[in-house]
């Protein structure tokens, strides 16, 4: 379903991804882990046409997303590791635009937006502005719509980032469910390592741009010797921190919340 | 045309929903029409030029459509910042589609804001040479509309941060206003000042109203809409091909 050949991304004089390869099948959820600033937020980006690869292939289901964009953009769903609803709209109406977007035909949208909202919990708030939703309602929100066209491969970039532990649990289960229901592929990235042991049926690992180590848990376990996935990541990334500078993004994200208070 | 409908329809919903930001949008010019149009009053008259009010009412309309087109259009710095952009970028949709749903929400909103803002010189006392005037008049708050957001779409493309959008708002649009005779006759300028009024679009817009609404003309009807054309389909395409090229 994703298929991934050499892919590199450089800024300037900075490699963020250094031709990495892997392949993902239909039905299969996919967790790729790394530290911060390992590449993970850029591979996903370029997969999902937000960046243009500096050079490699990219294959998702047979389309390259390079050249047939507007296939490759509906074939997925994501979902962002920063926020991307409208908070001044409703529950309902981000859905419905969302639908819209996608060219999902009106009753087949307002069918399938029932349907999911009620899997994801969110029916009885489908009128409230999205402004007034909790962190946790706000990621089943996005997930709930990353499903609405019906996509073959969904991403989802730290999705649990920031939830307690009901909240992440019960977002799992309801992603679990549609992967099985609808055989939809899950690419996933998540720095909690448990949710990825737990939910995830194969993982790459991804350091200073290049993949390290791929296969299930209990291969990456065995290969390292650990008895755990933590410790396998560990022990495939160093115990080393990490550097993330701060963009004027991020000031401007703080800027932004006292606006919005 | 769904997606350009929903698109504009979710800007116009946004500027419903804040009646606040609706009643202090129109604080400012509704002041301007209020204080300098009341206190130069008496000055104006002395000076031969008639009423102020009558004057200046035309130029207080084309500052509140421009603020508001302006203002929509680089308004999409937030929907970047809180990641609304993004969900429409990865949508199969051509951005051209988007770029237009959204510039269309934003003139409209502006267009309602110039009529609310007509009603309110209205009230205030100004009387148009002709009531047919009214909907002539409309005519080019649509075009003004049309130009100053599509202007705002093209910098809210570029604008990544709030220092930029401070820049724009000081060293653009302030100017922009000030420059294009909303508050005082473009004739017997001198000379420096002449050539960059001319060289303003809002000029054009301001001189429009004012000349079908109170009969005074610096231009003439002709050369105000073919201008205003122009511009409405220069910076529209300037607008697209800023708005294609946004990466995150």
């Amino acid at each position: 379903m994703i298929q991934v050949e050499n892919l590199t991304k450089t800024f300037g004089q900075f490699t963020a991804v250094k031709g990495i390869s892997f392949q993902v099948q239909q039905g299969e959820i996919f967790a790729f882990l790394g530290p911060n600033g390992a590449g993970k937020t850029t591979t996903i980006k370029m997969l999902t046409t937000l960046l243009r690869p500096t050079a490699g292939t990219i294959l998702l289901d047979g389309f390259n997303p390079l050249v047939q964009q507007k296939e490759a953009r509906q074939r997925f769903g994501i979902v962002f590791q920063d926020p991307s609803l409208d908070n001044e709209q409703t529950a309902y109406e981000n859905m419905v635009l969302h639908g819209v977007l996608y060219h999902v035909p009106g009753k087949i949208r307002t069918q399938r937006i029932e349907e999911l909202m009620k899997t994801f919990e969110l029916w009885e708030k489908r009128n409230d502005y999205v402004k007034t939703f909790s962190g946790g309602m706000r990621r089943r929100l996005e997930i709930a719509r990353g499903f609405l066209h019906t996509p073959k491969i969904l991403f989802l970039d730290e999705p649990t980032l920031g939830l307690d532990p009901q909240s992440r649990n019960q977002l799992w289960a309801h992603v679990k469910r549609i992967n099985e229901a609808e055989n939809t592929t899950v690419f996933l990235t998540t720095h909690y390592m448990d949710e990825a042991d737990r939910v995830a049926d194969r993982i790459a690992i991804i350091d200073h741009g290049a993949i390290v180590a791929q296969g299930t848990s209990a291969e990456l376990k065995a290969q390292t010797e650990t008895d755990s996935l933590e410790g396998a990541f560990l022990a495939l990334t160093g115990t080393s921190l990490r550097e993330d500078g701060a963009d004027s993004k991020d000031q401007m994200r703080q800027f932004a919340r006292v606006w919005r208070r | 045309m769904g997606v350009i409908y929903i698109l504009w329809l979710r800007e116009l919903k946004r500027y419903v929903r804040s009646r606040v930001q609706i009643v202090a949008s129109l604080g400012q010019p509704a002041l301007y029409l209020l204080a300098l149009g009341f206190g130069f009053g008496p000055v104006f008259a002395r000076a031969g030029g008639g009423s102020y009010l009558q004057f200046m009412a035309p130029g207080v309309i084309g500052m509140t459509v421009l603020f508001s087109s302006v203002f929509s259009g680089i308004a999409m710095l937030f929907d970047r910042q809180f990641g609304f952009l993004k969900e429409t970028l990865v949508a199969p949709v051509s951005r051209l589609q988007i770029m237009v749903g959204r510039t269309l929400g934003g003139a409209t909103v502006a267009i309602i804001q110039g009529c609310l803002i007509l009603i309110i010189c209205l009230i205030a006392g100004f009387r148009p040479a002709h009531w047919i005037a009214i909907p002539v008049a409309f005519l080019f708050v649509i075009m003004i509309a049309i130009v100053f957001a599509a202007m705002g779409t093209a910098l809210g493309s570029v604008i990544q941060d709030m220092q930029g959008f401070q820049l724009v708002m000081n060293f653009l649009v302030l100017p922009i206003f000030f420059l294009s005779g909303a508050l005082y006759p473009l004739s017997n300028l001198p000379r420096v000042l002449t050539w960059i009024t001319h060289g303003d679009p809002l000029a054009y817009g301001v001189d429009g109203l004012r000349g079908v609404l109170i009969g005074t003309w610096h231009f003439s009807f002709a050369m105000d809409m073919l201008l205003l054309s122009i511009l409405a389909v220069a910076f529209l395409g300037t607008g697209a091909y800023l708005f294609s090229r946004i990466e995150l």
